[in-house]
């Protein structure tokens, strides 16, 4: 009986009884969460990683906006199928630079982790603008109206430095030229892609949407597809180093 | 307290300052609005100072109105404080018929996808996020809310504490469900589920959350009973944790404090951790804890009967709010989360079945001696099965978080079947009967204006949810087969649109079944509403509940 008697303490006492829970319900979280900070293993050491391009981020932000997320994941899993189907399975620092994560959780739709350069940009502004027109038995929503809605070029810069303040490695130079990047990133033939180039490795400029003037946020959404998963070289990835 | 001199009239502390920090609430909305850098942002501030001058006018009208302030004690009584209560019972009511219709609305875009319209705001990737916020958050928010309050001020026989500060809870909650939610129709979202109100949002639920915690705190602090009720141990956990796990999960940085994008401090595999540890905790506290006070409460008090075993309640309480926090990488199995997490949040997933049950049991045996009203009560009914649901979804739950199940059932509709067992069968059903407790007893009515008309409401709401759960554990096991099957030749034998396509007459079943659970809150929505309008007085005032209620010992 004074065992029970003893949990009276807390029942009689309500300070007593939140410094009780406090610990109790924090200590599982901070074992979980605390250790990702600092174990080394945690982020796989890779090559090709790099920051978006601002017109990447427009149409990340995008992605995010209208709640693509809540169909589409993107981490393929080290599962025979999914490997098949997907490409090589999702790595944690393919996400490193992500604030939010866009991992998911539901799969209405295919996962998307890979899927940049597997379809033509044209296929993407259709199926974006009316899915059922390419895949008649899609369900998802018609997203016509990015098309006529242009990106923003006001505060370009400022969402680059932000990021770099919550841990993105953007340089002085990617944010100087962050509104010209953005252009010429979705308008090519108007200006040099050199200097983009070499300030975003492996990032494409095309006229996403296939018209001309100012990027509209279907050029930024398509353009964010289409460098989903292609960074990491997997022909270069040194599996067995990164073994955890 | 009581004692106050007739010719002079003095603001409180909270009076004053409230106004003082409204009127610059006004002020500095109508700055922001100018300056406001979106049109989302514009529109939030906007509301931000019409409520806070509508508030300052309120708060101002009562002080030149009032005499005294309420008396803690009336005859000896308490003089309980049941207006907040009353306010955040109508407002679940209502926030959950809207909930249901756009949870209905969005499974049917999955059958007929024209039904996005092919607009901006209806298309399913918003409505989704006011879906789940709505229910949850809107709908059972204000449930707990109101429960909170009127079971803390019963079991400590005493007047909640604050006088203003109740009523800045539930209206700044419900403030907070009015941002949120017409942020996500505007696509202002920080895409992490069940967290997507932007940082501004967060903020002011910050505020409010800590105000929660003080009038339910200094409301124990002052109470007249020796013992803290079990009921209150689950609420004081729930109040806290959340507050911890909204803390953990949002810091952010705005791109501009005019502007409502912001980008999360966290990223990618720590993000995701920090993601699912407040998402599943959103479970296991909001949902769980909370709803799991009200069975401690009204299951005993509508069966008169003392609740189960004590000790079964401490064990019950100290080990699901220990283990509960652990199991959120359940949700990033087979992911790039580094697999230690992984294992460890299996672990203690499957661990929580024990106590899961153990609570389960403690609410279903609390019965004993009075089954045979189950046949005659059906509020007592809707409050059982609600228990017998959170058994079978704290079951499901474990099984799913093995990880070579979850290899099947992740991403699939299985997971939507099972949080919706839990979320209509558990927690609507909890709330329920709750709301048919309470409806009575806060506006002094006899009894309810039909039980027939629960009756009604029970069997209905559970015909949709057989309906809904078992067309996803179909479509859910299907989809995951289709993923993964092979021909004899070694290919991959689906395509995934033909995955999708095979999912449609389940779809519909869904939303067949979720139209039904919705028809059972409308009913419920008339009884209680006829109940408050011509309903009988109860004899007597203040003398809601009959019997009074023993310390848990």
């Amino acid at each position: 009986m004074s065992f029970w008697s003893r949990h009276q303490i807390f029942e009689k006492n309500s300070i007593v009884l939140i410094v009780g829970i406090i610990p109790v319900i924090a200590i599982g979280g901070i074992v979980e969460i605390a250790p990702l900070f600092y174990l080394k293993s945690t982020i796989e050491a890779v090559e090709g990683m790099r920051p978006y391009t601002p017109l990447e981020l427009a149409g990340r932000n995008v992605y995010v906006r209208e709640g693509c997320y809540l169909c589409h994941s993107q981490m393929v899993r080290p599962l025979r199928d999914e490997v098949e189907r997907y490409g090589h399975y999702s790595l944690a620092a393919e996400s490193m630079y992500d604030h939010p994560f866009q991992w998911g959780s539901k799969r209405t739709g295919p996962d998307l982790a890979r899927v940049g350069a597997k379809y033509s940009d044209e296929w993407h502004v259709t199926h974006l603008s009316n899915p059922r027109a390419i895949v008649p038995q899609s369900v998802m929503p018609s997203y016509k109206f990015l098309a006529e809605t242009p990106v923003s070029t006001e505060n370009v810069a400022d969402h680059l430095r932000t990021n770099r303040a919550v841990g993105v490695p953007y340089t002085d130079d990617q944010i100087t030229n962050a509104v010209a990047d953005l252009k010429i990133q979705a308008d090519p033939d108007n200006g040099d892609t050199d200097a983009l180039l070499k300030r975003y490795p492996k990032s494409v400029a095309r006229n996403f949407d296939g018209k001309p003037g100012l990027p509209t946020e279907m050029d930024a959404l398509v353009a964010y597809l289409q460098m989903l998963g292609t960074l990491v070289d997997f022909k270069l990835y040194n599996e067995k180093a990164n073994l955890r | 307290m009581t004692k106050q001199t007739d010719s002079v009239k003095w603001m409180t502390i909270g009076e004053s300052g409230l106004t003082v920090i409204l009127a610059a609430t006004v002020f500095l909305s109508i700055i922001a609005a100018a300056k406001a850098e979106d049109a989302a942002y514009a529109f939030h501030v906007t509301l931000a100072g019409f409520a806070s001058l509508a508030s300052v006018f309120v708060i101002l009208n009562r002080y030149f109105e009032r005499g005294a302030l309420p008396p803690q004690e009336i005859d000896g009584r308490p003089n309980y404080n049941f207006g907040p209560i009353k306010f955040a019972a109508v407002a679940s009511v209502f926030w959950g018929i809207a909930g249901f219709t756009v949870g209905l609305l969005i499974a049917m875009q999955l059958a007929w996808p024209d039904l996005n319209f092919n607009l901006p705001w209806t298309s399913f990737g918003r409505l989704r996020p006011l879906h789940t916020s709505a229910v949850v958050f809107a709908f059972g928010g204000n449930v707990l809310i109101a429960t909170s309050f009127f079971v803390v001020q019963k079991t400590c026989r005493t007047r909640l504490a604050g006088d203003l500060a109740p009523w800045f809870v539930v209206l700044g909650y419900n403030f907070f469900i009015v941002i949120a939610g017409t942020g996500y129709l505007l696509g202002v979202t920080q895409s992490k589920e069940y967290a997507e109100p932007e940082w501004y949002a967060d903020l002011w639920l910050t505020i409010v959350w800590v105000t929660y915690l003080l009038v339910f705190l200094m409301t124990l602090v002052k109470r007249k009973e020796p013992h803290i009720f079990v009921a209150n141990w689950f609420y004081l956990a729930f109040i806290i944790t959340i507050a911890v796990l909204h803390l953990g999960n949002n810091p952010a940085l705005p791109v501009s404090v005019f502007g409502s994008k912001s980008y999360v401090a966290w990223a990618g595999v720590q993000d995701a951790m920090f993601q699912w540890w407040y998402g599943h905790n959103a479970v296991g506290f909001f949902l769980t804890a909370g709803f799991l006070a009200i069975m401690y409460y009204f299951i005993p008090k509508r069966a008169e009967r003392p609740v189960y075993s004590y000790r079964l309640s401490i064990v019950h309480f100290w080990a699901i709010i220990f283990l509960y926090i652990w199991a959120g990488p359940h949700h990033l199995h087979y992911s790039a989360l580094p697999d230690w997490t992984q294992t460890l949040g299996m672990t203690f997933s499957i661990m929580l079945w024990m106590p899961s049950w153990g609570g389960m049991i403690n609410g279903l045996m609390t019965l004993s001696g009075a089954w045979d009203k189950l046949r005659t009560d059906p509020v007592l009914r809707m409050l059982v099965v609600s228990v017998a649901f959170y058994g079978m979804a704290t079951f499901e739950g474990p099984l799913m978080s093995i990880k070579v199940v979850n290899s099947l059932s992740h991403y699939t509709d299985w997971t939507i079947g099972h949080v919706h067992s839990g979320a209509l069968g558990w927690v609507g059903f909890v709330s329920f009967g709750a709301l048919y407790c309470l409806v009575p007893w806060l506006w002094n009515r006899k009894q309810l204006y039909s039980l027939k008309l629960v009756e009604w409401h029970f069997w209905i709401a559970t015909l949709g949810i057989v309906l809904y759960i078992s067309a996803m554990w179909v479509s859910g096991i299907l989809q995951g087969l289709m993923w993964r099957a092979y021909t004899s030749l070694g290919f991959l034998e689906y395509s995934f649109i033909e995955s999708v396509e095979a999912m449609h007459p389940f779809y519909i079943i869904r939303a067949a079944g979720g139209g039904l659970f919705l028809i059972g809150a409308l009913i419920m929505a008339w009884n209680l509403w006829m109940t408050v309008r011509v309903g009988e007085a109860e004899e007597g005032a203040l003398s809601s509940p009959g019997a009074t209620l023993q310390p848990a010992e």
